[in-house]
């Protein structure tokens, strides 16, 4: 051949957009950041600790799968940073005075019961993130809903003595206790306005507060092509209709505007139902799973036990996913037609 | 622009247009080269039939091959020569193709042997198709297929509508469009045939927004009287698919495994519709076209009018030749085109652009677990679920992905070029639709012996 040149002769498209797994994962992450800044603003720096924990359990797992396969995968799973994202997810949804061993056992947890047994990244039923916190929650009750009052700059620097609390002995000083928003809507008390709960300046789990910042990071994410928009948009609108009728309905049951910005809310409409592997994979399917989403939230929270119902919520629409994909595959191209011109 | 862009279709994707390499450079004629190879089967259909023998004296524009069937189409001399050969050569498919090699005549002027087309307006719609036929057109876009198939819609069916197809939707090329902006004239000559051909009622031409000013000059040109609409659509890949190109101009869908004139509507490339005009102008049949020869690896990309069967080394020496680092050479766009090994593979009717890429442009190819996240669901423009379709070829479970409309799948790679775990979606399902069909005409076969 004339040719002195090496062609490589591949298939069609020779293109590719530049976004791959990890690049979702790390944008997905970064667009956290500010989220975990301004719990560490609220919460004191010790918030920071605790992410910082949770993190290195939920990579632990991830770390160990790679080196105890018999085929080392030819990239790290960690470098593709979902170990990373669970951990700091499940550190969001934390109550900031939770011990750092507890938190370090949730994310192990978390990747290995929720991801590595099922097969790893993109096979888990679960989002790995609600199944540390639903772990915690089971295993540790009294801790997890005990919540402190949320901060400024006086105690930026204050770290609570629980978070180094040691496991299996009783803890001596359990701080200040302040109750949510939403125990206060359960149990009885004064609501705080939705104002101060979008800003976030209440009792709550260390990201979850802060609605509006929530709001604004899961935009970015919208803008850049990553999430799933569908989930958040109908969760927001089915919660907000849903508490909007209730108030009308009857006047002591909070409004849709205080159900939008109290608890996980935001953080799980945007963060946690949008997992793309426990979500649906179709278009029409999103809109139904954020839709049931929105409604069993408020169900739980208005005639549950619990106060809070979104973890819940779309761990059991995890569940329903698959019977979701099947009821909601797409119609093919050129199976619907104008009348008169068929044929 | 004063010109909103009109509503497309829904999904697809958007690669980035990489136009600018040759956007603003006038077609310029490439200098004949000393040999060219024609092969017999450069468009869709049976191949051609060699009317010529080794040794035969051909002049430019005289009929080499004649169609091998009904679906098929002729061939002509691009240049005045001597036959070498008939026989087999390198094809930009990869295979090796039966060919016609001309050796040119170098003290020949390479003056045209001009078609005698007649004038369209005192012809039948049949004389009209008859004299396409005899001219070697098929379509320009790529796909090769016989345009005088498409001129005769089959019994009882009828195109109400003419669909110019200027929306060169691959990323990288720039023939269309230059075509738009130098031969208009051919262009609206081509669309007054075609709708006497067809006995259409309305004629549009199909572009996207970023050659806006190509359909503001085609606008000014086009005579008041004749029926012509000139939409500019968002630039947005497969915009020239024809089922999206008629979905985003007649807001309808050809009914799924159909052709368009079930939807009573023929698509031509803006390319073959100025050829035919230029038969009627010029007599030339179907000899050489524009190809747009560009991309990271070419000294100096071009838009080049190219005979047919120039070899690709040619058009290579004309561009001041390639980047060491080039790894690819495409025949197409980015997205459909094909790679090719050898250097001697002719340009064909087909052949759209060269594309050259570097090794910075080869993608990854290392596949990571599906983690479902809607991408190529939200890019497939016939609204398959890609994500399902890959997970059951990669377990070959072929005749399940018939249950989700794989054969409706046209192959645009939109799902692979979005897919964040690089899963060769669009390469995997071209595999279980060729098997597929393979069974299916098995199946038909014993069907008839039986």
């Amino acid at each position: 051949m004339s040719s002195t040149v090496n062609l490589l002769v591949t298939t069609s498209p020779f293109l590719k957009d530049r976004a791959n797994t990890a690049w979702i994962m790390w944008q997905v992450t970064l667009s956290l950041v500010p989220v975990a800044l301004l719990a560490a603003w609220y919460f004191g720096l010790g918030v920071l600790l605790i992410i910082a924990v949770t993190i290195a359990g939920a990579a632990l797992p991830e770390w160990l799968q790679a080196r105890m396969q018999a085929k080392p995968p030819v990239v790290s799973p960690l470098r593709d940073g979902s170990a990373v994202l669970t951990g700091l997810l499940l550190a969001l949804t934390l109550p900031p005075g939770i011990p750092l061993w507890m938190a370090f056992l949730g994310g192990l947890v978390a990747v290995l019961i929720g991801k590595t047994v099922f097969g790893g990244i993109g096979a888990n039923a679960f989002n790995p993130a609600l199944v540390g916190r639903a772990f915690l929650q089971a295993a540790f009750p009294a801790t997890l809903t005990t919540w402190r009052p949320a901060g400024g700059l006086s105690d930026l620097t204050t770290i609570p003595a629980t978070l180094f609390s040691v496991p299996f002995l009783r803890s001596g000083v359990d701080g200040v206790t302040a109750a949510t928003p939403l125990s206060q809507m359960k149990f009885g008390g004064e609501l705080p306005e939705w104002i101060d709960l979008a800003k976030g300046a209440v009792p709550g789990s260390t990201g979850e507060t802060g609605a509006i910042l929530i709001l604004l990071c899961g935009l970015y994410l919208v803008t850049r092509g990553i999430l799933k928009w569908r989930i958040p948009v109908a969760i927001i609108c089915t919660v907000w209709l849903a508490g909007t009728g209730l108030h009308a309905l009857d006047p002591s049951y909070a409004d849709g505007w205080f159900h939008l910005s109290a608890g996980g809310l935001m953080l799980g409409a945007w963060y946690m139902a949008t997992d793309p592997v426990t979500s649906p994979m179709t278009q029409a399917g999103c809109w139904v799973f954020g839709v049931l989403i929105g409604l069993l939230v408020v169900v739980i929270r208005v005639f549950g036990g619990l106060p809070e119902g979104v973890m819940y919520a779309i761990l059991f629409l995890n569940a329903c996913t698959p019977l979701i994909n099947r009821v909601t595959q797409p119609r093919t191209f050129g199976t619907r037609f104008k009348p008169g011109f068929t044929r | 622009m004063s010109w909103a862009s009109a509503r497309t279709f829904r999904h697809g994707v958007h690669p980035g247009d990489f136009k600018e390499l040759t956007r603003n450079l006038p077609v310029e004629r490439v200098a004949f080269p000393d040999v060219l190879t024609l092969p017999l089967s450069q468009h869709l259909g049976a191949p051609s039939v060699p009317v010529v023998s080794p040794g035969d004296c051909v002049r430019r524009g005289q009929l080499i091959a004649d169609s091998g069937g009904y679906v098929s189409s002729r061939l002509h001399a691009p240049c005045s020569g001597t036959v070498r050969s008939v026989g087999p050569a390198h094809h930009a498919s990869g295979k090796l193709v039966d060919a016609i090699t001309i050796d040119r005549d170098r003290a020949s002027a390479q003056k045209l042997q001009a078609m005698r087309p007649g004038d369209w307006r005192t012809q039948s719609r049949e004389e009209i198709v008859a004299q396409v036929a005899a001219g070697g057109f098929v379509g320009l876009g790529g796909a090769a297929f016989p345009t005088h198939v498409k001129l005769t819609p089959p019994e009882g069916k009828h195109a109400r509508f003419f669909i110019v197809n200027a929306a060169e939707c691959e990323p990288y090329l720039n023939s269309d469009y230059r075509i738009l902006l130098e031969r208009t004239d051919a262009v609206i000559e081509g669309i007054k045939v075609l709708l006497k051909a067809l006995g259409s009622e309305k004629a549009f031409v199909g572009t996207e927004d970023n050659k806006a000013d190509a359909a503001t000059l085609l606008r000014e040109r086009l005579p008041p009287d004749l029926p012509v609409e000139v939409l500019v659509f968002e630039t947005k890949y497969p915009q020239g698919a024809e089922k999206m190109l008629i979905d985003a101009v007649l807001h309808r869908e050809v009914p799924a495994g159909r052709l368009p004139i079930d939807a009573h509507v023929v698509v031509n490339n803006v390319g073959t519709v100025a050829g035919i005009g230029n038969m009627y102008l010029r007599g030339e049949p179907l000899i050489e076209r524009v190809v747009t020869v560009t991309g990271p690896g070419i000294r100096d990309p071009r838009n080049l009018l190219v005979p047919v069967g120039t070899s690709l080394q040619h058009v290579i020496d004309h561009c001041g030749g390639i980047h060491p680092e080039t790894r690819q050479i495409l025949f197409g766009g980015p997205m459909m085109g094909q790679a090719q090994r050898f250097l001697d593979v002719p340009v064909m009717k087909g052949t759209s652009g060269i594309l050259f890429l570097t090794d910075q442009e080869v993608v990854e190819r290392q596949e990571y677990a599906c983690i479902k996240c809607l991408r190529c669901v939200d890019a497939c423009p016939v609204y398959l679920n890609p994500s399902r379709l890959g997970a059951l070829a990669k377990s070959r479970l072929y005749e399940d992905m018939l249950d989700h409309h794989i054969m409706n799948c046209m192959e645009c790679a939109s799902c692979s070029f979005v897919c964040p775990s690089n899963i060769p979606l669009v390469q995997r399902f071209r595999v279980a639709k060729g098997l597929l069909k393979e069974q299916a005409a098995r199946e038909r076969a014993r069907e008839v012996a039986t």
